[in-house]
């Protein structure tokens, strides 16, 4: 029982993490919450969703699960990441010099439009997402762990560390850490900063729509609702771990995940969200920087 | 135009399927041509001057309009004329205008949060909530009649406000937003599992009509008069409120909290009062719904809910009362009229959101006296507009 909440919370943990850091990456950078930020993840499952649909009429899911898999990602990342930088374009960056009010009401506006968007053209049932692996599973130490699980928790783990070797070793790595720190100190010494900018939302939106397509893989159905609760636990798990750092939304993303799983293994099941929303409360009350952030934080929160 | 069509077509493509991506597409730049082409003619030759003149005769219309509430007497005749609405309408429509006059009581309350102390509150629904569960459970209980369950619920609701209000009101916005929206959804995931108290999703049934003198009340013309009594007494204490010493510290504190603060005002206070006041009038409208439904179930609560009262507030105008009125009305009669784009109301309600954001972000109805941002006036013009609103609000 503990070992199997154990394997469930870290692949739940793993899909957090990542929606986290599109909210941490906004963050550092624009110090703004990118409220759509959710429903890019949910479009990034129904993305997945009819990339399987086109490629298998192509042929190609028969032929090479390889190819399809790399696909199922790539395409939604894509995507996901023209629809960050058109939200940002038409969202935010009209607004940039506006009352701090102005761009979270349109980003708000913009969540809803795309949620019904979705539902729209959609439906609003629920979608199947086509079981693309059959990798059996294991036991170990009472728990079962399948290969499904391995696979997500592997992605996420190689995705994230790529991130961090962008964003440590690269130009635009090196640009988005300046624009973070002073953005008009950047843009002084040649930094363009709105590439900068475009550039953070299409990483966040394509990290997202990994989380999301591997949710979809995982539980088998997506619906337009998904974007939601995950963007509001998502955002927990960034704060938790401490806002507008890398590292503390992978801590805050696998944290929240165990906390809740656990929660809902041992206490109640019904009461879950409240859990996470209640953890957000706490953690906002106690240490708004949270646990990997800096205390100096007057211009945090 | 023809790129963004394409961008847009690209954009919907797997969402939409290939047929009306290209729809989607050619609609996108068929109105940003539009824009472009109305741009121009405004700015050159003779279209831009009919513009501009139609423009003037709407400005001219408005302030006529506004000469209809000139003095007492107009006051008093459109005053009568409003009472009288409810002879000449049929059932069906006083019906609607008691439930635009909710949310006019609601969207005047967010107002006062949203509008005038710039708090952006995402889980309004939540204390309309437990109005509505306040006048629910005391009537099943108690058998407590409406008007006291009137004042309980304010003061319930008003109660939670400041509860949530203590911890979260020293975070910044965009945090106080998301908390908002974390505690609406949390009270209606209580109020939709907790069976022994609130009967789950099937809600709460058969809560007594209020009652006047012996008289009960289940006419929707008997509601009309009520709701716009509550309506009447909400304008008139929310504007005496924007006017007074607390509403003063409400708009030093959205223009500026850090100034604010060295002048003197209370932080926290004056934030805290935005909200209980806010709340407050959640719960009394909760009370009336409540009343009016017969019936209260946790599906009335959604955050659906608090952003359609978000919107009124932001398209009318935040910060203008009438402008506020305005948006409620607007935005409940408007889907009465066109019910068969309900799919489509998120939708274009999220969609006018940012456009209204972009392109004028004051809403319908400026507000009176407001200040410009910095950036769009010169410094002489920010301390003329200051004189004038010192002058006119204040005497």
């Amino acid at each position: 029982m503990f070992t199997q909440q154990l394997v469930n919370g870290i692949v739940v943990g793993s899909v957090y993490a990542l929606i986290a850091l599109g909210y941490t990456l906004v963050y550092g950078i624009l110090k703004l919450i990118n409220f759509a930020h959710g429903e890019i993840y949910m479009i990034g499952a129904y993305i997945g969703i009819t990339t399987l649909a086109v490629l298998g009429a192509m042929g190609i899911t028969g032929m090479s699960i390889t190819l399809t898999l790399v696909l199922v990602f790539l395409i939604p990342m894509i995507y996901c990441a023209a629809y960050g930088i058109t939200l940002e374009r038409i969202a935010y960056r009209p607004l940039r010099r506006a009352p701090r009010l102005s761009p979270l009401i349109s980003a708000i506006g913009m969540s809803i439009f795309l949620q019904n968007y979705v539902q729209v053209a959609q439906g609003a049932r629920d979608k199947a997402f086509p079981s693309l692996l059959a990798l059996g599973g294991f036991n170990f130490m009472g728990a079962y762990i399948s290969g499904l699980q391995i696979f997500i928790l592997a992605t996420a783990v190689g995705v994230m560390a790529v991130l961090q070797l962008f964003i440590q070793k690269t130009r635009m790595g090196k640009a988005m850490r300046a624009t973070a720190q002073d953005r008009t100190m950047a843009s002084l010494v040649g930094v363009d900063v709105n590439r900068v900018i475009a550039a953070t939302f299409a990483i966040g939106s394509a990290l997202a729509a990994i989380a999301g397509v591997m949710v979809g893989m995982y539980y088998g159905l997506v619906n337009h609702y998904i974007g939601f609760i995950a963007g509001i636990k998502a955002f927990t798990a960034a704060v938790l771990g401490g806002i507008g750092s890398v590292a503390g939304a992978l801590l805050g993303g696998f944290l929240l995940a165990m906390l809740e799983t656990f929660w809902a293994g041992y206490v109640s099941a019904i009461y879950k969200d409240v859990f996470a929303f209640a953890v957000l409360v706490v953690v906002l009350i106690f240490r708004p920087e949270g646990i990997l952030g800096s205390s100096d934080s007057s211009d945090r929160v | 135009m023809l790129l963004a069509g394409f961008w847009f077509a690209f954009l919907a493509l797997p969402i939409s399927g290939p047929w009306n991506a290209v729809l989607i597409g050619g609609a996108c730049s068929f109105m940003l041509l539009a824009i472009k082409l109305f741009q121009t003619a405004m700015t050159t030759g003779p279209a831009g001057e009919m513009v501009a003149r139609l423009w003037c005769a709407l400005g001219r219309m408005w302030g006529q309009a506004a000469w209809l509430v000139g003095d007492r007497k107009k006051i008093l005749v459109m005053i009568l004329l409003l009472l009288s609405l409810p002879w000449v309408l049929d059932r069906y429509t006083t019906d609607v205008l008691v439930v635009t006059g909710i949310y006019v009581m609601l969207a005047l309350g967010l107002n006062v949060v949203v509008g005038f102390a710039g708090l952006l509150d995402l889980g309004y629904v939540a204390f309309y909530a437990v109005g509505a569960y306040t006048y629910a459970l005391l009537n099943s209980w108690m058998d407590l009649s409406f008007w006291p369950a009137l004042l309980a619920g304010g003061a319930l609701s008003m109660a939670f406000g400041v509860l949530l209000g203590i911890p979260v009101l020293r975070l910044r916005g965009d945090y106080l937003a998301i908390v908002t929206l974390g505690f609406g959804e949390i009270i209606r995931l209580v109020l939709n599992n907790w069976d022994n108290l609130t009967n789950g999703p099937n809600g709460i049934l058969s809560i007594d009509r209020p009652t006047i003198g012996g008289m009960r009340l289940y006419q929707p013309m008997h509601f009309f008069y009520l709701v716009v009594f509550l309506c009447f007494m909400t304008m008139f204490v929310v504007g005496r409120l924007n006017r007074s010493r607390l509403g003063r510290a409400w708009s030093a504190l959205r223009e500026d909290e850090t100034a604010a603060e060295c002048m003197g005002i209370n932080i926290t206070y004056t934030k805290l009062t935005a909200f209980a006041f806010g709340a407050a009038w959640a719960g009394i409208g909760g009370v009336v719904f409540a009343a009016k439904q017969t019936f209260v179930s946790p599906e009335s609560f959604t955050f659906f809910e608090s952003v359609i009262i978000l919107c009124m507030v932001v398209l009318g105008g935040m910060g203008s009362i009438p402008g506020v009125i305005l948006g409620a009305l607007v935005l409940t009669v408007l889907p009465e009229a066109l019910r068969e784009l309900t799919l489509y109301r998120p939708m274009l309600l999220g969609g006018a959101m940012v456009l209204m954001m972009i392109l004028r972000p004051q809403g319908f109805l400026q507000m009176h006296g407001q200040r410009l941002p910095a950036s769009a006036v010169l410094p002489g013009d920010v301390r003329r507009g200051r004189e004038k609103t010192h002058l006119g609000g204040d005497t």
